[in-house]
C-alpha cells in the first residue's frame, strides 16, 4: 500500500518531439555537424594561410575571430578545427562503444568463470587514468590522430563494458524474461527479443555523454602535443599555442576554448535530458 | 525557546475542522474534520489516493514540501496549529505525538543502530540526562516486548526480523512518552502472526493511556482496537462513527461496498463486487492435471522446499498459504519448471514435466501459465499492451490481432488499451493485462503467485471476481498462492499450509480453516484480524 | 577482505604485465625502443641486453622483469643516464603537493556546496547544477588557462609558473580540483536529496529533528555511499589531470618527467610512471572500499 506524502505523478504518455529546452543545444550540434561536413559553408578563408604582417589582430570585420600569432584567420581555424576535434571524439567513441558492448555482452552472457575474468580485465583497464593510458600508447607508437583515437577508445571501453555487463545481469533475471520462458519461447528468441534490446537501450544516451568526455580527452591530448601535428588546426593544439600569447591576444585562446566548452556542454545536456526522458522506458 | 508543557486539561488532543491540504493547485484532502481525545483510538480507513496518509501527517506538520494547509479550525495540544512556526512543530514532534510508519526496514535509518535511533529522541527532547540514555533505551525496548533488549539495541534494522524491527520503531515513537501515537499502516509489511503481535502491543499502549490515530486500508486490522472509525474516499470523510456501528451497520454505500469486498468464508460462492452468486465449477476428482511428489529444493545449506507433495485436479483451485520464508514462491517456480527440484518431480497429466529437458518441455509450456504479484516487472518495459498480450500466441498476424482484442475484452479492458503502455495504466488494469496474456495460450493450469496482494480492496475484489469467472468459463485449474487467508478461503477448494518449506496441513479449505489441526495452522487462523468490533 | 587484497594484487600484476607487453609490442627492435632517443653505442646496447636479459628466452625475461619490480628495481633511463627510481623520487614531491591540495579543494568544495544546496528550492538547485555542468564540460586545462589569465596576468595575484611557495600552489590546485568538485558535488547533492525523501527521513523529522540535523546526522552518511563508489574515477582524474596541470603551470614534478619521457620515447620511465599510478590507484581504491564497509553496515552482512 502506498503511503505517500504527496500524490504520485501518474506516468505521462510519451510526448512526441523534442522536450523544450533542448532546442538550443540540438541546434548547436547541428551547426557543428555542418562545420565538420562542410566547413566551406561558414568561411572562405584558408585555415593554413599564414599572414605574418597581420598577426595577432583583434576581432574585426576582416577577421571575425581575429588572427593568431602567425596571422592565420581564427574563424577559419576554429571551423576547420571542428573536423579534427570532433571526428577524433566520434571515432574514439564509436570504437569504444562497439568493443565495450561486445565485451560487456560476452561477460554478461557467459559462464561465471569467463565473466569474472572479463570483469577483472575491465578493472585493469580502468586502473590507468585515461591520460596516462593515452601517453603510454603514444610512447609506444608515436603521436598522431589515429593513435590518439586508439588511446581514448581503449580508455573508454571499460565504461561501456561495465554498464552493459551490469545491465545484462539485471535483464537476465527480470520478470519479463522469466515470463517469456513460461511462454515456451526459445533462448534465441528471448535473447534477441528481450535481452538485447533492453540491454542496449541505454547505450545511445551514454554514448552521447561519452562523446563529450572523449572530446575533452582528445583536446587534452592535443594540448600536450600528442594529436594532429601542426600546422593542423585542432582546438586543443590551438589552445596550447595560444598560451604564449594570452596576455596580448586573448582571442587566440578564447574561441577554440569556447568551441570545446560549447560542444561538450551541448552534448552533455542533450544526453542527460534524453536519459531522464527514457528513464521509465529502460529496465 | 519555551519547553513543552502538557495540555491543560483539554478534552481533545487534536481537533481539526474542514481540513484542506493541496499540492500545486490540487487538493488531496478536501474538508476533513476529526478529533482525537486522550486514551481513545481513532482509525482512518481508506484506499490509496483517499488522502488518509496526508491527513495524518498534516497533524504533525509533515504534509510535505509545497503543501498548502487550510482549515477553519486546527487545534493541536490546545493551541492553534495554523499559527505554528517551525519551532512550534519541532517542539511537539516526538514529545506530544510520535509517528510510526510502515516497514521499519526503510522507516528507520538503515545506517544507524536501533539504539541510536531511539536515543535520538531522548537527546532531541532532553528526556533524560545523557548518562541515563543508554539504560532508558533498553527500558523502552523491554517495554515493547523486545527479547534481549541490551543486545538488540546495538544491532542494525536489517539484522532484526520484521516484527522486531517494527517494535523498535514503536519504541522510538514512544521514547518521549507522547500523548498520541500516529501509526500509518504500521502492520502492512508484516506477516499475519507478527501483525497480531504488533496490534496487541499498540492496544497495550492505548490501555496505558496513550491515544492512537491508526491509518489503514484494512478494516479488519482496525476493528480490533478502534473506538471510532472514519472512512475516507477521494479526500473526504464519507462515514464516521463508533467502530461497532460502522462495521456492523454502515450507512454510506462506499463503506458497505468496502466491507462487502473483503474476501472471507462468508463471501464464498458470491461475487465480491456485487454479492450475486457465482457459479463454481465442480472439480473433477478423477482428472489429475498436476501432481508434485516429494519436491525438495535447497539454496546452499538452506532447505527452501522440503518434501512437498500435492495434487491439482481439473477445475479445482488449490490454495497455498504460508508466511514469508515458507517456500511457497519457490514451489510455484518448481511447478512452472523455472527451476529444477533437487529431489522429487512434477507431472502434468501423469506425464513427466520437471524431469524433461527444456527442449522437450518447451512445446508443452503453453499449458501452464503464470500470473505474478507485480505485473509491471513481468512486462518488457518497451512493449505496448497489445504486443505483451500477443507474445505467447502462436498465430498468424491477422488472427493474432483479433485474438488480442478478444482477450482484452474478456478481462474487461476496452480495445484502445492495446495501443497503450502499461506505465499509463492503474495497478488493477495492469493485472488484467497480465491475466489476458496468461489466458492467450489456453492453459490447463494457471499459477497465480500473490496476484492481488498489491491491490486495493475494491480492485482486488474485481480481479478475484474476474479470476472466478474465467475459471467457471474455461474450467482452468488454479494454483493460488497467497499469504491472505481470507482470499484463499473465499476462492479455493483445497488448501496447502506451508511453513519453513514443509506442508504442515492440507485438505478442504473450509475444514482446514474452521477446524485446524496443526498448531501452526491454528496460530495462523487465530492471528487473522476479524472484521468484528472488539467487544 | 582477503579477496579484496587479492584482487588488488591481481590488478597490479596485470598492469605490470600490460606495461611489459606494451614494451614488447612496440614497433621495432626492443633494444631500439629502450634506447629511444638516447645515445646509441655498442656498449650501451650490450648493457641493455644484459640488464633486460634480452638474449634469454622470453619467459625468463618476463619473470626476471617481475622479480626486479618486486625488489623495487625500476630499471634505468638510458636517456637521462640515471636510475628510474631515483628520477621518480626526486620529482614526486611537488606532484604529491599538488594532488593533495587539489583533492582537498575538490572534496571540501563539493561537500560545502552539497550540504548548503541540498533540499533547497529550485533556484539553488538550478544554479548548482549549471555550475556542475560547466565544471564537467570545460576541459581542465582550459580552466587553468582562464584562471591564469584572470588571476595571474590581469590581476597579478598569483605567480604564472613555478613552484615557489604556497601562492604558486593556489591556481594549479584550483584548476585540478574544480572539475572534481563539480562531479563530486553533484553526486553528493543527489545522494543527499534522495536520502531526504526516504521514509526514515520522515521518521526523523517526526522526532523533532531540524532539517540541518537531519542532513548532517542522517543524510550525509547515505550520500557518501555513491560518492565512495566514485573512488576510482576520482583517483584517475587527479593523476591524469596532474600531468596536464603541471605542464600548463610550468610546475616541476612527475608531469614534466612523464611528458619528457613520452616525447623522448624513454620507455623505462614511462613504464615506471604507469606502474606508479596503478599502485596509487589500487591503494586508494582499496582504502575507499574499506571506507564503504565502515559507512554501510548492510554490506558487512
Amino acid at each position: 500500500m502506498s503511503t505517500l506524502t504527496r500524490p504520485r505523478r501518474s506516468a505521462r504518455p510519451a510526448r512526441p518531439g523534442l522536450p523544450r529546452g533542448l532546442l538550443a543545444p540540438a541546434a548547436f550540434l547541428v551547426l557543428l555537424a555542418l562545420a565538420v561536413a562542410a566547413p566551406g559553408l561558414f568561411t572562405d578563408a584558408d585555415p593554413l594561410a599564414a599572414d605574418p604582417l597581420n598577426a595577432l589582430a583583434p576581432p574585426s570585420s576582416d577577421h571575425w575571430f581575429g588572427s593568431d600569432h602567425l596571422g592565420r584567420d581564427m574563424l577559419a581555424r576554429v571551423v576547420h578545427g571542428a573536423r579534427h576535434s570532433i571526428s577524433i571524439g566520434v571515432a574514439a567513441t564509436a570504437l569504444a562503444v562497439t568493443s565495450g558492448v561486445l565485451l560487456g555482452l560476452a561477460a554478461g552472457l557467459s559462464p561465471k568463470w569467463l565473466d569474472e575474468a572479463l570483469a577483472r580485465s575491465f578493472d585493469v583497464l580502468s586502473t590507468l587514468p585515461e591520460l596516462l593510458l593515452a601517453l603510454l600508447v603514444v610512447a609506444v607508437i608515436g603521436p598522431g590522430t589515429g593513435n590518439v583515437i586508439l588511446a581514448i577508445a581503449v580508455a573508454q571501453i571499460p565504461n561501456y563494458a561495465r554498464v552493459v555487463r551490469a545491465q545484462t545481469f539485471v535483464v537476465r533475471r527480470s520478470g519479463y524474461v522469466e515470463q517469456a520462458v513460461t511462454f515456451g519461447r526459445s533462448r534465441l528468441a528471448i535473447t534477441a527479443g528481450h535481452v538485447l534490446p533492453n540491454v542496449l537501450g541505454p547505450i545511445p544516451v551514454l554514448a552521447t555523454i561519452g562523446l563529450g568526455q572523449a572530446v575533452i580527452s582528445s583536446s587534452g591530448l592535443s594540448f600536450l602535443g600528442m594529436g594532429p601535428q601542426p600546422p593542423a588546426a585542432e582546438w586543443g593544439a590551438m589552445l596550447s599555442q595560444a598560451r604564449d600569447y594570452l596576455r596580448v591576444a586573448w582571442w587566440e585562446a578564447f574561441f577554440p576554448g569556447a568551441a570545446i566548452t560549447l560542444t561538450v556542454v551541448c552534448l552533455t545536456v542533450v544526453g542527460r535530458r534524453l536519459q531522464r526522458r527514457f528513464e521509465g522506458r529502460t529496465p | 525557546m519555551t519547553t513543552y508543557t502538557a495540555p491543560p486539561s483539554v478534552t481533545t488532543l487534536v481537533a481539526v475542522e474542514d481540513l484542506r491540504v493541496g499540492f500545486g493547485g490540487t487538493d488531496v484532502v478536501r474538508g476533513v474534520s476529526l478529533s482525537v481525545s486522550p486514551g481513545e483510538c481513532v482509525a482512518i480507513v481508506g484506499e490509496s489516493g483517499s488522502g488518509k496518509s496526508v491527513t495524518a501527517r498534516t497533524l504533525l506538520g509533515l504534509a510535505g514540501p509545497g503543501a498548502s494547509v487550510r482549515a477553519s479550525s486546527f487545534r493541536v495540544c490546545g493551541r492553534n496549529a495554523l499559527a505554528f512556526g517551525p519551532a512550534d512543530w519541532l517542539r511537539l514532534r516526538g514529545r506530544f505525538a510520535g509517528l510510526v510508519l510502515q516497514d521499519a526496514l526503510v522507516s528507520l535509518d538503515p545506517l544507524r543502530t536501533v539504539g541510536a535511533e531511539i536515543a535520538e529522541v531522548l537527546a532531541v527532547h532532553d528526556v533524560v540526562p545523557r548518562a541515563r540514555r543508554r539504560d532508558r533505551v533498553v527500558e523502552l525496548l523491554e517495554a515493547v516486548g523486545m527479547p534481549d533488549p541490551a543486545v538488540r539495541a546495538g544491532q542494525y534494522p536489517h539484522q532484526l526480523s520484521g516484527g522486531l524491527r517494527q517494535r523498535a520503531l514503536i519504541a522510538s515513537a514512544i521514547a518521549a512518552d507522547p500523548e498520541l501515537i500516529i501509526a500509518d499502516e504500521p502492520t502492512t509489511a508484516l506477516d499475519v502472526t507478527v501483525q497480531a503481535q504488533i496490534l496487541r502491543l499498540l492496544a497495550e499502549r492505548k490501555a496505558a493511556g496513550t491515544a492512537l490515530l491508526l491509518i489503514s486500508h484494512d478494516l479488519a486490522v482496525v476493528a480490533s482496537i478502534a473506538d471510532r472509525i472514519l472512512v475516507m474516499k477521494d479526500g473526504r470523510v464519507v462515514e464516521e462513527g463508533p467502530a461497532r456501528q460502522v462495521l456492523t451497520a454502515p450507512a454510506h454505500d462506499y463503506t458497505k461496498a468496502l466491507l462487502a469486498a473483503v474476501p472471507s468464508a462468508a463471501s464464498r460462492g458470491t461475487r465480491l463486487t456485487t454479492g450475486a452468486p457465482l457459479a463454481r465449477p465442480e472439480p473433477n476428482p478423477y482428472g489429475r492435471v498436476l501432481a508434485g511428489t516429494g519436491l525438495t529444493r535447497s539454496y546452499g545449506s538452506r532447505r527452501v522446499v522440503a518434501d512437498v507433495s500435492f495434487g491439482l485436479h481439473e477445475g479445482e483451485t488449490l490454495g497455498i498459504v504460508g508466511e514469508s520464508g515458507s517456500g511457497k514462491t519457490t514451489l510455484a517456480r518448481l511447478v512452472l519448471g523455472l527451476i529444477e527440484p533437487d529431489a522429487g518431480q512434477v507431472t502434468l497429466y501423469g506425464r513427466p514435466w520437471s524431469s524433461l529437458r527444456e527442449r522437450e518441455r518447451r512445446p508443452l509450456r503453453p499449458r501452464i501459465q503464470l500470473v505474478s504479484q507485480n505485473p509491471l516487472d513481468s512486462f518488457d518495459p518497451r512493449h505496448t499492451v497489445g504486443r505483451l498480450v500477443a507474445e505467447p500466441l502462436r498465430l498468424p498476424r491477422a488472427e493474432r490481432r483479433e485474438r488480442v482484442l478478444d482477450l482484452l475484452a474478456r478481462v474487461g479492458l476496452p480495445p484502445q488499451t492495446a495501443a497503450r503502455h502499461p506505465r499509463e495504466l492503474s495497478g488493477g488494469q495492469r493485472q488484467r493485462v497480465a491475466i489476458a496474456r496468461a489466458l492467450g495460450p489456453r492453459p490447463d493450469v494457471l499459477v497465480c503467485d500473490e496476484p492481488v496482494s498489491a491491490l486495493d480492496v475494491s480492485i482486488q475484489a474485481q480481479v478475484l471476481d474476474l479470476l472466478a469467472d474465467i475459471q467457471a468459463e474455461y474450467g482452468t485449474a488454479m494454483l493460488f498462492i497467497s499469504h491472505d487467508l481470507g482470499v484463499v478461503h473465499h476462492l479455493a477448494d483445497r488448501v496447502l499450509v506451508m511453513k519453513n518449506g514443509e506442508v504442515v496441513e492440507e485438505g478442504d479449505v473450509r475444514a482446514v480453516f474452521t477446524r485446524p489441526v496443526h498448531p501452526y495452522t491454528r496460530a495462523l487462523v487465530d492471528a487473522v484480524p476479524r472484521l468484528a468490533p472488539a467487544s | 577482505m582477503i579477496k579484496r587484497l587479492g584482487t588488488g594484487l591481481a590488478v597490479l600484476w596485470a598492469a605490470a604485465t600490460a606495461a611489459y607487453l606494451a614494451l614488447l609490442l612496440a614497433p621495432g627492435d626492443t633494444v631500439d625502443v629502450l634506447i629511444g632517443d638516447g645515445p646509441d653505442t655498442p656498449e650501451i646496447r650490450a648493457k641493455i641486453i644484459a640488464e633486460w636479459g634480452l638474449d634469454r628466452p622470453e619467459i625468463v625475461q618476463y619473470l626476471s622483469y617481475l622479480w626486479r619490480l618486486l625488489h623495487g628495481d625500476l630499471g634505468r633511463s638510458y636517456q637521462l643516464q640515471r636510475g628510474v627510481g631515483e628520477i621518480l623520487a626526486s620529482q614526486i614531491g611537488p606532484t604529491v603537493q599538488l594532488t593533495l591540495a587539489a583533492a582537498t579543494v575538490g572534496v571540501v568544495l563539493a561537500g560545502v556546496i552539497a550540504v548548503v544546496t541540498a533540499g533547497r528550492g529550485p533556484l539553488s538547485r538550478a544554479v548548482a547544477s549549471t555550475a556542475e555542468l560547466v565544471s564537467v564540460s570545460v576541459p581542465p586545462f582550459l580552466i587553468g588557462i582562464v584562471l591564469l589569465s584572470v588571476f595571474s596576468f590581469t590581476l597579478g595575484w598569483f605567480p604564472v609558473s613555478g613552484a615557489e611557495g604556497p601562492r604558486a600552489l593556489v591556481l594549479p590546485a584550483l584548476a585540478l580540483g574544480l572539475p572534481i568538485a563539480g562531479v563530486l558535488g553533484q553526486v553528493l547533492r543527489g545522494g543527499l536529496e534522495r536520502a531526504l525523501e526516504q521514509p526514515f527521513a520522515v521518521t526523523a523529522r517526526s522526532r523533532g529533528l531540524t532539517e540541518r540535523a537531519l542532513v548532517v546526522r542522517h543524510a550525509l552518511r547515505h550520500a557518501l555511499i555513491p560518492a565512495v563508489t566514485l573512488a576510482g574515477w576520482f583517483t584517475g582524474t587527479l593523476l591524469g589531470g596532474a600531468v596536464i596541470t603541471e605542464i600548463l603551470f610550468g610546475r616541476p614534478g612527475l608531469g614534466q618527467v612523464t611528458m619528457q619521457a613520452v616525447t623522448g620515447r624513454d620507455m623505462p620511465v614511462v613504464m615506471a610512471v604507469v606502474l606508479l599510478s596503478a599502485v596509487v590507484y589500487v591503494t586508494i581504491s582499496t582504502l575507499l572500499d574499506l571506507a564503504y564497509r565502515v559507512i554501510d553496515p548492510r554490506i558487512r552482512g
